[in-house]
């Protein structure tokens, strides 16, 4: 990726400022870390997908075909964990929000440089310990690794998976901590708090949660690992200790963290629907205060994953109570997206696709968590598959789909050039329906009782093995949707068009410089003299950077 | 089995509708906004799509009116989903006392029932219809659930604790349960069948099967047997120990201070860890069960200790169980 | 840029009052300046802002352990009184004054380089880091006493597994377990599993610390440090303080409120 046909691009950028393997592997540039997350993620998920397909080609006839129970059940723990662990949570954040949010306040760099490399160093090397928990024995504790199973039963692989996982944790509060001190003291001039785009805000708020949730479960995780290695007995009944303690430690972080996994879709979603629209949002100030409402909300709810744990009736009112009210931030947020697009200049780009299906989706997976956060339909739908379908609808149909949406955004700005756009619509396109038809016909499955992590089910539900077919043949549409953008992304970092600095006529700051940046972003400091998402009329372009509120000239 | 393509699971129990009516509201108003926002989305993206590449639309700043609107009635809707679920919940794990009651044990992957009477099974239970049933669950290993989709109920089975469940079948036939907490290599074959039977077919089960001692005989035994009636009487009357007549379900005042109210939980609690709560007037000298043993044998004697709650018939062993013959022992 | 504009205005310079403040302002180019940050001032805020945060972090971090301390606490208070008996209260106690006196060595180090004073700073320095070790050597004693009592919970210490010798009435060896009316001595492991992973984690921190003064140390004495430029002192600093207050919070968790208890329960 480091020449480039002619025209050659003026300038030099972050890519082609140094050359060699130690320029990458030592840089400090939060744009250069952003791609090495980029790659390493992109591997994670590819792993985490070839696992998905397998579990579902073994769901597809009643009985055990492909792989036996034991190996089944590594698999879809091994799913579980490294989407949900090195996938899901590190996804937007470490490579979208490593990459623009300096840009996106006018900013050189994150504020800790060497702590944004150490924290890519971290997830590498929690990831591959993981790896090698998974290759040399798997674990089969299922991604949330309950007590006694783990502690008592189960494999000792548990502890290099733990151990893993909570030296990634680490990486996420490193990255955390980075972009809060980022966005509090190094926002360019005039960037006030209510300048910021939303993607900022989201990523603020996800921050938060990482710096005060991850600390919770890698001690907890931590425990485990100690439990099983010495059999000291804290979650351990038979010495007095309490299962249920470990699912409250554990929900604490775990809830919070799906939160960290879709507020920074959110913040994608927000800018995709404000600049394809042409519109400035609306009320901008309800989706950023929502941002931080769900951050904390998101830490008051994790009791409804205890329902059916033996909890008292009391406490599952609470938080089904609390449940209900994390609900609102969410749905201000979609209507106000829904209202931002009225009466807009809406294009049919592929990022913009992309939004619109996540707001679809999420719309969904949004809305089945009520089934959830209603004590007595919780009860019946609690670990069966109706669960796989709702939080799949949040995480794929949000998360994936925003992350999707967000790298063909930003795809000029961070390779320097444009990808295909009708292809970037068509695989938009069979992501949207292959997905649907994966995880929609779960939700008739977990209401007919199917419960999850089950390797077969009885043959004489017929109507079962329907749905895990159409289930079964959905997932494969959407792995080819999948595979159509990993193509012609990385063919288009070599033959692609090159792309302008402002490829898509935007405000934001982040296309104010060239694409790809130089490595301090800017050559000069911006100065921030109006909020996000003012448009200016194309003639005017020359002074978009001092552009005053644009009082209509007629549409 | 069913002529049509189901998308909700049989309905036999005494709450299922209730559930099912529930659901069907929370469905209603999911598809409603669902559709909504995509027919508004569709809409907009077609009327509004953009004409010529230097359009720019009037910016319209957001609106406090319609912010309260659409958080207002989302909070109203969700306020009649909860207020309606929790009190179904209510009804679901709330036993009502007259209930008849079952103990579950379940292990690594295996599913063991004994009714009052005495009757065992394995992965299979057979309930009559129009009776309220109880079960009282342990586990001897990891965490479990018992997860009954026909009648839309389910609880963890934690080890350490008793948990607790209870339905009343309405419509005979054999329904599915399942273990719905993952629970190691076979969990997806651990679980077995329902069999609600009609209160007379029932009865022939039950008698067919009736060779059995009941739990609480057999808790009577083991009672004997362990020694605990060197402290708390022949007759369970008392002595060095507390009495334990009539004292399932009572208030019991402890030395330091505090009452409890004795449960199965705390009756299984002074079993295994008899130091935890010490009964006033009373000295910290009982040892302690704990891995002495297993989860049914507890049970049993949980099951004698409450029979002897029954008022005036603490001269028989309360339950009329049938005559107590020494069984092969269970295992 | 259209947008970009030459002059600078040094951002939103808020709420700082420190010793610094009468000093020239304009140390831009200073030579620690990293190059991403417009200037000391906004540097300096910066990495107080991330130590802030990081002790956030850290806190939700026991947060955890302090959450199962107090659930299994009240669950088991005898127990817990029967273990915190057992502790011994002298070597915590003089532990704690090491620790207050060592945050105030700490704070007299930061004073001296705010002002400019190598010499004393250097030795300062010192002197928290002597006191640090002194604290983590009394720890080492208290550990070696626990080893001795077979109080390591589990099989933490392969062959050395939890089984401490429970003292009949009467007995007052020291070394056994004295059981308070209603403990367990399953549980009393339950507290040391909680003593150990806290005051371990704790003195993780503080040799982390130790480790971050010495580096200091040697800095100051090259002349590293000055009136515009202290803020590794500073930061550091910090952390110190709070890896004080935790064992502020955990030496009466530990060693004082099971006393309290017996008492109690007479």
């Amino acid at each position: 990726m480091e020449e480039f046909e002619t025209p050659k691009p003026p300038h030099t950028n972050y890519i082609n400022a140094e050359y060699g393997l130690k320029s990458w592997l030592l840089t400090r540039d939060h744009k250069r870390i952003a791609l090495l997350y980029l790659g390493a993620i992109s591997f994670y998920f590819f792993i985490g997908s070839l696992y998905a397909m397998a579990i579902r080609l073994e769901l597809l006839t009643p009985q055990a075909d492909l792989v036996q129970s034991s190996t089944y059940n590594k698999m879809f723990t091994q799913h579980g964990i490294i989407m949900v662990f090195f996938f899901l949570i590190p996804a937007i954040p470490a490579t979208l929000g490593n990459f623009l949010v300096p840009m996106m306040i006018g900013a050189k760099d994150l504020a800790f440089p060497r702590i944004n490399l150490l924290s890519w160093y971290i997830y590498m090397v929690g990831g591959l310990i993981t790896i090698y928990a998974l290759l040399a024995g798997g674990v089969d504790t299922g991604w949330t690794f309950y007590v006694p199973y783990s502690t008592t039963f189960s494999n000792s692989y548990v502890i290099a998976t733990g151990v893993g996982i909570f030296i990634s944790g680490f990486s996420s509060i490193l990255t955390g901590l980075n972009f809060i001190v980022t966005i509090h003291t190094m926002r360019a001039p005039g960037m006030t708090w209510f300048r910021l785009p939303l993607f900022i805000w989201a990523h603020y708020a996800t921050s938060l949660i990482m710096i005060l949730g991850t600390p919770v479960v890698a001690v907890t995780i931590l425990l485990v690992a100690l439990e099983r290695l010495a059999h000291i007995g804290i979650f351990d009944p038979a010495a007095g200790g309490d299962p249920i303690l470990f699912q409250h430690l554990f929900w604490f972080y775990s809830h919070p963290a799906v939160y960290i996994m879709v507020l920074p879709a959110m913040g994608v979603v927000s800018e995709l629907i404000a600049n394809f629209s042409r519109k400035n949002i609306f009320g901008y100030k309800f989706i950023a205060f929502s941002s931080l409402a769900i951050a904390v909300f998101g830490f008051l709810v994790w009791g409804h994953h205890l329902f059916v744990s033996g909890q008292s009736v009391y406490a599952g009112m609470i938080f089904s109570f609390l449940s209900f009210a994390v609900a609102i931030p969410s749905a201000i947020k979609v209507f106000n997206w829904t209202a931002t697009l009225y009466k807009g200049s809406i294009s049919y780009d592929t990022p913009m696709l992309y939004a619109l299906g996540f707001i679809g989706l999420f719309t969904i997976g949004g809305m089945t968590g009520l089934f959830l956060a209603s004590l007595a339909t919780d009860v019946h739908l609690s670990d069966t598959y109706f669960i796989v379908a709702h939080f799949h609808y949040i995480m794929v149909g949000g998360t994936l789909l925003a992350y999707l949406g967000g790298l063909h955004y930003w795809w000029p700005k961070i390779s320097g050039r444009m990808y295909p756009e009708g292809w970037g619509r068509f695989s938009a396109l069979v992501v949207f329906v292959g997905f649907n038809l994966t995880f929609s016909p779960q939700f008739v499955l977990g209401y007919m009782g199917m419960p999850r992590r089950y390797h077969t089910y009885p043959a004489d539900m017929v109507s079962w093995q329907v749905l895990h077919v159409l289930s079964t043949a959905g997932a494969s549409i959407l792995g080819v949707g999948l595979l159509i953008p990993l193509c012609y992304l990385v063919w288009s970092m070599r033959y692609g068009p090159i792309a302008a600095a402002n490829p898509w006529n935007l405000p934001g700051l982040e296309w104010q410089t060239a694409s790809p940046p130089p490595t301090e972003n800017f050559l000069t400091t911006p100065v921030v003299t109006t909020e996000a998402y003012q448009f200016a009329a194309p003639e005017h372009k020359e002074v978009v950077g001092k552009f005053e509120r644009q009082k209509p000239a007629g549409t | 089995m069913q002529s049509w393509f189901p998308f909700i699971p049989e309905s036999a129990s005494t709450y299922s509708g209730d559930v099912d009516a529930l659901y069907f509201y929370i469905s209603g108003v999911t598809i409603f906004f669902t559709l909504l926002i995509s027919f508004i989305i569709i809409f907009f993206v077609i009327k509004y799509r953009r004409r010529n590449a230097f359009e720019i639309p009037r910016p319209i700043e957001g609106s406090h009116k319609l912010e309260i609107l659409w958080s207002v009635i989302p909070l109203l809707i969700a306020m009649t989903i909860f207020f309606w679920s929790a009190k179904v919940y209510f009804t679901q794990y709330r036993p009502p006392k007259n209930a008849e009651e079952v103990y579950v044990v379940g292990k690594q992957w295996m599913w063991k029932f004994q009714h009052a009477t005495g009757q065992r099974e394995i992965n299979e239970l057979h309930v009559p219809v129009g009776r309220k049933i109880k079960l009282i669950m342990a586990s001897e290993d990891v965490i479990h659930d018992v997860f009954i989709p026909a009648f839309r109920i389910k609880a963890d089975v934690v080890p350490g604790r008793y948990t607790t469940e209870w339905f009343e079948a309405t419509k005979p036939g054999r329904y599915h349960f399942f273990c719905a907490e993952y629970c190691g290599m076979n969990h997806s074959g651990m679980g077995g069948w329902v069999v609600v039977m009609e209160p007379t077919e029932y009865e022939n089960w039950l008698s067919g099967n009736a060779n059995q001692m009941s739990p609480a005989a057999a808790g009577q035994q083991m009672f004997e047997s362990l020694g605990c009636a060197s402290c708390h009487g022949a007759n369970a009357e008392g002595g060095r120990g507390p009495a334990l007549l009539g004292v399932s379900g009572s208030k019991v005042a402890l030395n330091n201070g505090q009452t409890v109210t004795a449960d199965e939980g705390y009756i299984r609690e002074s079993i295994l860890n008899p130091q935890a709560k010490i009964v006033t007037g009373f000295g910290p000298i009982m040892p302690s069960f704990q891995g002495q043993l297993s989860e049914e044998q507890l049970l049993q004697l949980v099951a004698y200790v409450k029979s002897l709650s029954i008022p005036k018939t603490e001269t028989q062993t309360a339950k009329p169980a049938p005559a107590s013959k020494p069984s092969a022992t269970p295992k | 840029m259209i947008c970009l504009e030459a002059g600078y205005r040094p951002p939103l310079n808020r709420k700082r009052t420190t010793l610094t403040e009468g000093l020239t302002h304009e140390p831009t180019t200073h030579r620690a300046l990293q190059h991403h940050f417009e200037n000391m001032e906004q540097q300096r805020e910066a990495g107080t802002l991330g130590m802030w945060v990081f002790l956030v972090t850290e806190l939700m971090f026991f947060g955890g352990l302090f959450l199962a301390y107090t659930i299994y606490r009240y669950q088991y208070p005898a127990a817990f009184a029967t273990a915190s008996n057992h502790l011994d209260i002298r070597l915590g106690g003089v532990n704690t004054v090491v620790l207050i006196v060592s945050s105030f060595t700490m704070a007299m180090a930061v004073f001296s380089t705010q002002l400019g004073r190598r010499r004393n700073s250097v030795i300062y320095l010192l002197l928290t880091i002597v006191l640090g070790m002194t604290f983590l050597g009394i720890k080492a004693v208290e550990y070696h006493d626990k080893y001795v009592d077979s109080l390591i919970p589990g099989q933490l210490i392969p062959g050395r597994p939890f089984n401490p010798a429970v003292a009949k009435p009467g007995d007052t060896d020291p070394h056994k377990l004295h059981l308070v009316e209603g403990a367990n001595v399953r549980n009393v492991e339950l507290f040391y599993w909680i003593y150990f992973a806290m005051t371990g984690l704790h003195a993780l921190h503080m040799i982390i610390g130790i480790g971050l003064l010495i580096v200091l140390t040697i800095m100051a004495g090259r002349g590293r440090f000055g009136p515009e430029y202290h803020a590794p002192v500073e930061i550091s600093g910090l952390y110190w303080h709070f890896v004080d207050i935790i064992w502020i919070f955990l030496f009466p968790l530990l060693y004082l409120l099971g006393r309290h208890l017996e008492g109690h329960l007479g």
